[in-house]
């Protein structure tokens, strides 16, 4: 699969997501059925286009409202999702890895691949997983902490959403300024260097992550045919060796190693079993 | 190895497939509707 096929599907998975396009401009959110169900990626349900639930926004409220009762629903979908697809998810499916993925295609002088502290600082986004998400709202009076403070997915609804209600403009405070920076941060940041907010801050793609050795579709290295050229290493912008480690957490499954090896050495798989993705020659992206 | 992660991945989804069911039998989903049917205040930076 090309690059400009991954990015088709990402615009398709973004838009069906995100298909009421009446909302956008009545300010109004959907409330139908789909509601109940939570989409893979990170999608604010607040978004005027929403046809379903954010994981992480539902997986909060649930912790919030939790009063003894065990969130199964919303955990049973996103074991689901990340056992199925791992981060796949990611790298096909979420709108706002597609958003920062089209911000990466603005030119801008110096593109950054990694730097002094990466590796460490990619550690964060467990932290936010299990720090904002899952505790702190016990200890901040049931506050959705995450929501409230960092998802920079929410603000983006808050800005369309005001931009067709103006009442919501005028009830805007320290909190939404405080948000407005983060994702300004985020739409900055996502132009020099590749997904910051994946990389460093999501909490959805570090509990995908958890799943990634384990998940149906994995990535699979022939030992035969690879020759070690290093090839998949360069061009990996998530700054992955799959030869040495095909089902890091951190890989996003984009599929630019698979269509970059000149061997041919590596494929997805389902289940162990290969899944044929043909690599194009004139598709190839050029080493960095 | 292989058989190991495969056994694994079934599990896990055998589990997410029991857990739910246990949410849709307690009414979870409709926790989830109702939250997000409305504007989430904390979300968009008003809360
Ligand atoms: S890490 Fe988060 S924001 Fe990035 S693609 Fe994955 S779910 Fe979406
Ligand atoms: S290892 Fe391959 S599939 Fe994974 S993120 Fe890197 S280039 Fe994409």
């Amino acid at each position: 699969m090309d690059s400009k096929k991954r990015t088709f599907i990402q615009a398709a998975a973004a838009f069906l997501q995100n298909a009421h396009i009446t909302g956008f401009f009545t300010g109004k959110i959907y409330d139908g059925a789909g509601k109940n169900i939570c989409v893979p990626g990170l999608n604010c349900y607040s978004c005027p286009g929403a046809l379903s639930a954010c994981p992480i926004g539902s997986l909060q409220n649930a912790v919030t409202a939790w009063k003894f009762k065990f969130p199964c629903y919303v955990l049973g979908l996103m074991i689901f999702f990340g056992a199925a697809f791992g981060r796949l998810i990611c790298g096909f499916l979420c709108p706002f890895g597609f958003l920062q993925d089209l911000l990466f295609k603005v030119p801008v002088p110096k593109k950054l691949r990694s730097f002094r502290g990466d590796a460490q600082l990619r550690y964060l986004k467990y932290t936010v997983l299990f720090i904002m998400v899952l505790i702190l709202p016990f200890a901040h009076k049931f506050t959705p902490v995450y929501c409230k403070y960092l998802c920079p997915s929410g603000t983006l609804s808050g800005i369309l959403l005001s931009a067709a209600d103006s009442r919501l403009r005028s009830l805007f405070g320290w909190i939404f300024t405080w948000k407005a920076v983060v994702l300004t941060a985020v739409v900055l940041t996502s132009m020099a260097v590749f997904r910051p907010f994946c990389k460093y801050l999501c909490p959805l793609g570090a509990f995908y992550a958890l799943f990634n050795r384990v998940s149906a579709v994995r990535l699979k290295v022939d030992g035969e045919k690879c020759v070690r050229c290093g090839v998949c290493a360069r061009v990996c912008d998530m700054a992955v060796n799959p030869v040495i480690s095909p089902n890091h957490p951190e890989c996003i499954r984009c599929g630019q190693c698979v269509r970059c090896c000149p061997h041919e050495a590596i494929g997805f798989t389902f289940a162990s079993k290969p899944i044929r993705v043909k690599a194009l020659a004139e598709n190839q992206k050029k080493p960095k | 190895m292989e058989k190991r992660r495969n056994f694994l991945t079934a599990a896990l989804l055998a589990a997410a497939a029991i857990l739910m069911a246990a949410g849709v039998a307690m009414e979870q989903n409709e926790q989830v509707f109702a939250k997000a049917t409305r504007v989430c205040l904390e979300c968009i930076g008003i809360g």
